[in-house]
């Protein structure tokens, strides 16, 4: 098939409104990032340690199963990314679809979404923000499964006393990014 | 139920395939516009398809609908089919080798049904049930417009 069979398929289902999920990957400097949006907003993050095929079957069982690459969709999304790596933005504005998340850790979730860039917190505050003190536990794993990892900067999550705690994406990228925000010292290696 | 892969897969390992059975059935210039439709219609439908199993069948199922639409919007005339893909199932018909324009000249001119019968068994490799599916009939009547339509074939290139 031409790419420009594939680009009318695309144009047409979106102007249909069947474009349900959109999704592509773009480069970041910690490996290739799976972009998935919907009519909303960026829907969600795939780091480059998590299986994309996974994450799109998924997408396609809990949002719908028209889910269809579309490159072009995401520019707005690349140059945001792009900028934040290149440490030129420091918020990101892109709209955002919190459909996978509900209760609690969308509590905790939209919370983190605040967290200034170059700051941590610690699990226990993002527990109390979120109304429950005692929940530390619940708000780790709500920090474990955003849907929107580093635009909804998960990373600034830390123990009390600084210990790094969990990334999906891995350990080694979430010291990476809290240097790239100068919240940690570059390492030398 | 099989949970439905995301549609994007569908067009990953199916639309080179859709895309030979199209040019088989109306030509290079009508294929890419049976594409599209093809693929659209198969995202309108696909959320509510129940059954996961046999994507391909069901996507070449729409691919041949669309194809005898196309032919119905322009009259009945001639197909214009060269492609070595969807000639390639011809030979167990026992057609020979080498008469291929001919064959398909006398395919093209076969009523709409018979048509649609031959190119969807010897063509796409449809079982029966798939073809009445296409067809809109029973498998009993698809098995008779594909036998008729063998019939006169052997005919025509006696």
């Amino acid at each position: 098939m031409k790419a420009s069979t594939l680009e009318r398929l695309r144009e047409s289902a979106a102007a249909e409104g069947l474009l349900d999920v959109a999704y592509t990957s773009t480069d970041s400097p910690f490996g290739p990032l799976l972009l998935a949006q919907t009519k909303r907003g960026l829907v969600r993050v795939g780091l480059p340690n998590q299986d994309a095929e996974e994450l799109l079957g998924d997408l396609s069982a809990r949002v719908s199963p028209r889910v269809l690459e579309a490159p072009a969709a995401f520019d707005e999304a690349r140059r945001e990314l792009d900028l934040y790596f290149e440490r030129k933005l420091e918020r990101f504005r892109l709209p955002l679809d919190w459909r996978l998340s509900d209760g609690f850790q969308l509590a905790v979730q939209r919370r983190i979404a605040r967290i200034p860039y170059g700051r941590t917190r610690t699990y226990t505050e993002m527990a109390r923000s979120a109304g429950n003190e005692r929940a530390v536990r619940a708000a780790g794993t709500a920090c474990g499964r955003n849907p929107l990892p580093l635009v909804v900067p998960c990373h600034r999550v830390l123990r009390v006393g600084g210990g790094l705690g969990g990334y999906g994406g891995g350990l080694e990228m979430k010291r990476g990014l809290l240097e790239l925000e100068g919240v940690l010292a570059a390492q030398s290696s | 139920m099989t949970k439905l892969p995301p549609f994007q897969h569908l067009i990953d390992a199916h639309g080179d395939e859709v895309m030979a059975v199209l040019r088989g059935a109306v030509g290079r210039e009508g294929a890419e516009d049976c594409f599209q439709e093809t693929f659209l219609a198969a995202l309108r439908a696909y959320p509510r398809l129940g059954d996961a199993r046999n994507l391909r069948g069901w996507v070449i199922t729409i691919a041949h609908r669309k194809a005898i639409d196309h032919h119905r919007a322009r009259g009945r005339r001639p197909l214009p089919i060269a492609d070595v893909a969807a000639i390639a199932g011809a030979e167990e018909a026992g057609f020979e080798q080498g008469r291929d324009d001919g064959l398909w000249a006398a395919v093209g001119a076969l009523p709409p049904k018979q048509r649609a019968a031959v190119t969807l068994r010897y063509a796409s490799d449809l079982p029966h049930a798939e073809i009445a599916a296409a067809l809109g009939c029973s498998p009993e009547a698809a098995r008779r417009s594909l036998h008729e339509g063998i019939k006169r074939l052997r005919k025509e290139l006696a």
